[in-house]
């Protein structure tokens, strides 16, 4: 089971909810302060494609976020409900609705800022949605004496 | 936190100091503003990013599309940014080929090439 589970309407302003959360739990399990950072980068950016996901196919599942804390590292995923046909494939219309030409090909920077980012990263994507995971090793917290 | 956004000119720059978190909320008001620079005619822009929190892809996105505008009316769009972190997200987009990154609005102001 997941240390702390978080759902939120595919909404922008939702986000900075999941980035502050992630963090939070993040520093708890023992990801360095340096890398806290990388985490709060990375949740977003992976927020940020689920909610442009469903947006864009008009999906009102809620985003899903899981954290969780293993012994030597702590994972996240991201989870949306938005179905492709093919891994990668873009939603019809989700270039459309108003967005500037320049808007095109941000699902793809979000992924490259992940992967760039995070060492440990594995994105899936089926007929019921995709998943982002992303695993950061922990440094155990030195016991209270 | 909000993004915050104050302009300002030097000379034939227009200086736009941003503030808080560029994120995916918050960025379409960055996006406006440098539309409204542009369409009143500031086609020489220097975004100074060094109150900024957060930037993420969706960031820069916005200062892709602000660069397009202003080359498309011969213009500049220069930033400043000494902070590391934010710095690192556009080494890794390899973005820092695409911008002048400047250490002060001074130099930023003064670049010429």
């Amino acid at each position: 089971m997941a240390t702390v589970e978080l759902r939120f309407s595919a909404l922008p302003e939702h986000v900075r909810t999941a980035r502050l959360v992630a963090a939070a739990v993040a520093r708890r399990a023992g990801v360095e302060e340096a890398v806290l950072d990388e985490v709060r980068l990375a949740v977003g950016e992976a927020c940020t494609r689920a909610v442009g996901l469903h947006q864009a196919g008009g999906v009102t599942a809620p985003v899903r976020v899981a954290l969780i804390e293993d012994e030597k590292q702590f994972s996240i995923e991201v989870g949306d409900e938005a179905p492709r046909s093919a891994p990668g494939d873009r939603v019809p219309g989700a270039a459309g609705q108003g967005e500037e030409p320049e808007a095109d090909g941000e699902d793809e920077m979000g992924l490259a800022v992940i992967s760039g980012l995070v060492d440990d990263v594995e994105v899936t994507a089926g007929e019921s949605g995709g998943l982002i995971r992303m695993t950061w090793p922990t440094t155990p917290a030195p016991l209270v004496s | 936190m909000d993004l915050s956004l104050s302009t300002r000119t030097v000379g034939d720059r227009t200086v736009v100091e941003v503030g808080g978190e560029i994120d995916v909320y918050t960025a379409p008001k960055l996006r406006e503003q440098l539309v409204e620079l542009v369409n009143d005619g500031s086609f020489h822009l220097v975004v100074d990013m060094e109150g900024v929190d957060f930037l993420d892809s969706t960031g820069l996105g916005v200062l892709v599309g602000g660069l397009k505008r202003v080359r498309a009316h011969e213009g500049s769009l220069r930033l400043v940014c000494n902070q590391e972190r934010i710095l690192k997200i556009f080494r890794i987009t390899g973005l820092t080929k695409v911008f002048p990154i400047h250490t002060s609005v001074d130099e930023a102001v003064a670049a010429t090439d």
